[in-house]
């Protein structure tokens, strides 16, 4: 087996060494009856050949996105990621290596994790921000959670925008935790009164922007009727790039910012692995959950990095910690710092912009089908469009015709069968779009 | 020849501190923040110009600067190359952190998860474009049940610790399911990774704790002392972080089945058993499986892992959306709750990209090598142990371990020198030291992995080089320790002035002091 170096007679000497006759003296311990006498029922071994050609052969039976014209959205967009970042993040000292918690030898891990720090602080307009989280969901349900613990109150407002498998997410949490939830019925058209269902009670507002129909929202009035009353405002965003060209939560009084950073440096991977990004304002961060990296000297004086605040995490903290969680979501940050270190201020913003000037291309072809309504007024990439048939249908009927084009909202959530969520990133061609439009007009 | 008077040897000089104009050196050199070299009119991207258009955005348009500063392309690699030769990593070194298992990496899978069919392919395209997704998920479901012995697996978990919280839901919904969600009580050994008690911590639930006997094993005479009717559930690690498999862990489970509650084992410590035992021959109810230790997907400097669960058969039935299944010959994805679900762990469908790294690892490996991987990992940590045994102690005798081997730090009493310098001045030998302090219960703790990654030769480089620090401890060589590491990137860092004035993101050069 070309993995493991170990001759048979080095396991022999081994053995010798350690003192019994054979390896399953080793396994004595384990209960005779529950031994396994035979291999598993399993394939033996495979050459990398073997092993290339059967898992080839199962990649091939899927879409990929790049071979089609692509608009798909709602949660995970395909960018283009530089050359550069995929080959950064395969280099081994990044690639496999553990937590940096011996900081002398993981410099390089922890500074990466100050510089993320820093520009997911200074893309969300927060004072600080964590070392990254397993995705935009799961962070969303964090931020609830360490709502709950500065306000001592225990029910969330999840506005009717809020992606659905984020608000299920939180849903779940709430329901084994025992707290409650006010969640806002599908809101299309961002008509939803969310300050008139924040009372004494409330812990926290959930609220995305864009919002899961692509929907930009003024989070600033939510803010200030939410901290009258004591609440905070959480802000979501599961599209990173629209922050080259929206204001920034922060700016609108957000309390704890949360998104998913897949969109800079991450590919689309079926849904994961992707990185969670999550900045709260300097005065909550001892509440906050998941690992920080800062700065301090070393025994010369020189500058360096360590994990700190570490008093809040399970490892030292147990049943009293602010989270679970230990593992996060290292490499997918570092491709997200790479991107966004190639892109600098000024790229990103023209990457926004190109994408914002796509997704008005494409709204303006698809409303002047007969039947199409566009329901945005305000949007980045992704705006929602009223179809006169189910959506789910049409889009597996153009799947066919080789064009995937976008996501029922049914597919999130049960009902709205006839609204279909488009998005249009920098990857769409003028031909991509004017493809779409033509299938879509023919289909109906 | 060396006839130009050159010279080819290195002139002897006594040790001199290195002081450099720049103070690099040689090839460790030092990197600054990509804030104090990036410019925000900088970029190493080219994008095409947007044609003039009508924007509708509003309001909600941004009007100041961001503050994100840009490099070019050839800036950007040599900033992340530099940084990336200050981390110690599996490819450069033995990595023997106990519990971790930092085990070798191989590139097929990495080769095999950049397949534009599984990279490339969004959690929201019709069914009918990702039948090979489906396919590969389905494929390594049924090879962790295979090697559990368990009915069922819930593959949306992101990492071991949610794992965790989804298989103690998946308890916690079938007990509110019979009527018994009154049963609020999780136990767990002292021993246990902080994990376990800061989940159950998370659903309402308070650990009550077993103690381990003295052989570092829990007895089920202790189990069946703290079992009652409020328990919910026991958090068992097994093989445990002694490094010891628990001897007594069916009658603990049969213990726990009588008193109507649930087995949870955390499956950190797979490794040793894969192929050896199933955890479900032995009473497990629900186990998380850390997809990037047993198998191998890349730790990435903390992340991401995946951590599948698998379910016994009486929770199958509250695993969370989404799911596959096979209807009519094809596959799908249930992703509303149709029965009993517990809810939604996450968005999307789970790791997908682990998930193809850790298919490839289980087929190259077959269920002859993977049970080979476990043998060969429990012969490392009993020769690296019975190798180590005359110089140090361990905290249970002289006995076998699994794929641990555990010391504590009684043979450093009145030394001068504690686990911590021992393990700094590993470093200074080219090694990453082994997990310290934990678990808990032991004094001084030190957890060695060495996993079945490595060569006979490097195992008894490792060994000798502790060995040779052990005897430096004996002969009173304490500065080689306390002053420890002195060769590395950093020497020891001040973790408490991190903690006291927090500095958590660049602030520019005029805020600093």
């Amino acid at each position: 087996m070309r993995y493991l170096p170990l001759s048979t007679d080095d396991r022999r000497a081994m053995l010798a060494k350690v003192g019994v006759a054979d390896i399953d003296a080793l396994f004595a311990d384990i209960p005779e009856t529950k031994r396994l006498g035979d291999l598993m029922d399993m394939p033996r071994a495979m050459s990398e050949l073997s092993v290339e050609r059967a898992l080839a052969k199962l990649a091939a039976q899927n879409v990929a996105a790049g071979s089609a014209p692509f608009f798909l959205g709602a949660g995970a967009y395909r960018h283009h990621v530089p050359a550069t970042v995929d080959h950064l993040i395969q280099r081994s000292e990044f690639l496999t290596s553990y937590t940096p918690y011996q900081p002398e030898i993981a410099q390089g891990t922890l500074q990466v994790l100050f510089e993320f720090q820093t520009q997911v602080a200074l893309l969300t307009g927060m004072e600080v921000a964590n070392a990254s989280m397993y995705d935009g969901s799961t962070a969303s349900g964090e931020a609830m959670l360490m709502a709950h613990r500065l306000t001592r109150r225990r029910k969330a407002v999840l506005s009717g925008g809020l992606h659905p498998h984020y608000a299920e997410v939180c849903s779940t949490l709430a329901r084994f935790a025992g707290d409650e939830i006010d969640r806002c019925a599908l809101d299309p058209g961002a008509e939803e009164n969310l300050i008139a269902r924040i009372d004494d009670e409330t812990s926290c507002v959930i609220v995305q922007s864009p919002d899961v129909f692509g929907n930009l929202r003024d989070l600033t009035p939510i803010a200030e009727a939410a901290h009258a009353k004591g609440a905070l405002l959480i802000a979501v965003f599961t599209e990173a790039v629209s922050l080259g060209a929206c204001r920034s939560p922060g700016e609108m009084g957000a309390d704890i910012v949360v998104g998913e950073g897949q969109s800079l440096g991450n590919p689309l991977t079926f849904g994961g692995p992707y990185v969670g990004l999550f900045a709260t304002r300097a005065k909550f961060v001892r509440q906050m959950p998941g690992r920080l990296a800062g700065e301090t000297v070393d025994a010369d004086g020189k500058r360096g990095f360590v994990l700190t605040l570490s008093t809040r995490e399970q490892h030292i903290r147990r049943e009293k910690a602010t989270s679970n969680i230990c593992t996060n979501s290292g490499l997918c940050a570092l491709a997200f710092t790479i991107h966004l270190s190639l892109l600098g201020e000024a790229g990103l913003m023209k990457l926004a912009r190109v994408n914002h000037a796509n997704g008005v291309d494409l709204a303006g072809r698809l409303a002047k089908i007969p039947g199409v309504e566009v329901l945005n007024q305000h949007f980045f990439n992704e705006f929602t469009i009223r179809l006169p048939k189910p959506a789910a249908a049409l889009v597996e009927a153009l799947a066919q015709r080789g064009i995937i084009a976008g996501c029922p909202v049914s597919r999130l959530s049960p009902g709205h069968d006839d609204l279909l969520i488009v998005a249009s990133t920098e990857i769409n061609t003028d031909d991509d779009r004017a493809a779409f439009a033509d299938a879509l007009r023919a289909a109906l | 020849m060396n006839n130009q008077g050159r010279p080819t040897r290195p002139v002897e000089t006594a040790a001199w501190q290195t002081k450099t104009f720049t103070g690099n050196r040689g090839l460790d050199i030092e990197e600054p923040l990509l804030f104090e070299i990036g410019r925000p009119q900088t970029s190493g991207v080219d994008i095409d110009e947007a044609p003039d258009f009508a924007d509708r955005l509003g309001a909600h348009a941004r009007r100041g600067r961001i503050g994100l500063p840009g490099l070019s392309e050839p800036e950007t690699l040599r900033h992340y190359v530099r940084l990336s030769r200050k981390n110690y990593a599996i490819d450069s070194g033995l990595y023997p952190l106990g519990s971790c298992t930092m085990k070798h990496n191989p590139r097929l899978n990495e080769k095999m998860a950049r397949l534009p069919g599984f990279a490339d392919v969004h959690p929201l395209q019709p069914v009918s474009t990702v039948q090979g997704a489906l396919a590969l998920v389905k494929h390594l479901s049924h090879a962790l049940m295979t090697m559990t012995g368990m009915k069922a697996v819930a593959m949306t978990p992101k990492a071991g610790a949610h794992g965790e919280l989804c298989g103690m839901m998946a308890i916690k919904a079938a007990l509110m399911a019979s009527g018994e969600g009154a049963r609020k009580v999780v136990l767990a050994p002292e021993s246990a990774h902080g994990t376990n008690p800061a989940t159950a911590a998370l659903i309402g639930m308070t650990v009550r704790p077993v103690a381990a006997g003295a052989g570092g094993m829990v007895s089920a005479q202790a189990v069946r002392a703290a079992l009652g009717p409020d328990v919910a559930a026991i958090m068992l690690t097994n093989p445990n972080t002694c490094g010891l498999f628990e001897r007594e862990i069916v009658e603990i489970a049969e213990a726990v089945h009588e008193a109507g509650a649930y087995f949870y084992c955390d499956g950190a410590n797979f490794n040793a058993i894969v192929g050896k035992a199933k955890p479900g021959d032995l009473g497990v109810d629900a186990m998380h499986i850390n997809l990037h230790k047993t198998f191998s997907t890349p730790h990435g400097g903390g992340g991401p892992g995946a951590g599948p669960v698998v379910l016994s058969e009486r929770l199958a039935a509250f695993a969370p959306v989404p799911y596959v299944v096979e209807r009519e010959g094809k596959l799908d994805l249930v992703e509303h709750a149709e029965g009993q679900e517990l809810g939604r762990m996450s968005a999307f469908h789970g790791q997908m990209g682990m998930f193809v790294r850790a298919l490839s690892f289980i087929l190259s490996h077959g269920a002859d090598g993977l049970r080979q991987a476990s043998e060969d990992a429990v012969l490392a940590a009993n020769y690296v142990r019975a190798c180590l045994i005359d110089l140090m102690s361990a905290p249970f005798g002289d006995r076998p371990c699994m794929h641990e081997a555990l010391f504590d730090d009684s043979w450093l009493k009145d030394t001068g020198v504690t686990t911590l310098d021992f393990a700094k001045a590993m470093i200074d030998e080219g090694y990453h030291p082994m997990t310290m302090y934990f678990p808990l219960v032991v004094h001084g703790a030190m957890l060695i992995e060495p996993t079945e990654s490595e060569s006979k030769a490097s195992l008894d480089l490792f060994i000798m080089t502790l060995r040779d620090l052990a005897m430096s401890v004996q002969r009173g060589e304490v500065e080689r320790f306390t002053g420890a590491p002195r060769l590395a990137p950093r020497r020891r860092l001040d973790e408490t002035r991190a903690a006291r004035a927090p500095v958590l993101r660049w602030t520019g050069a005029a805020d600093r002091t």
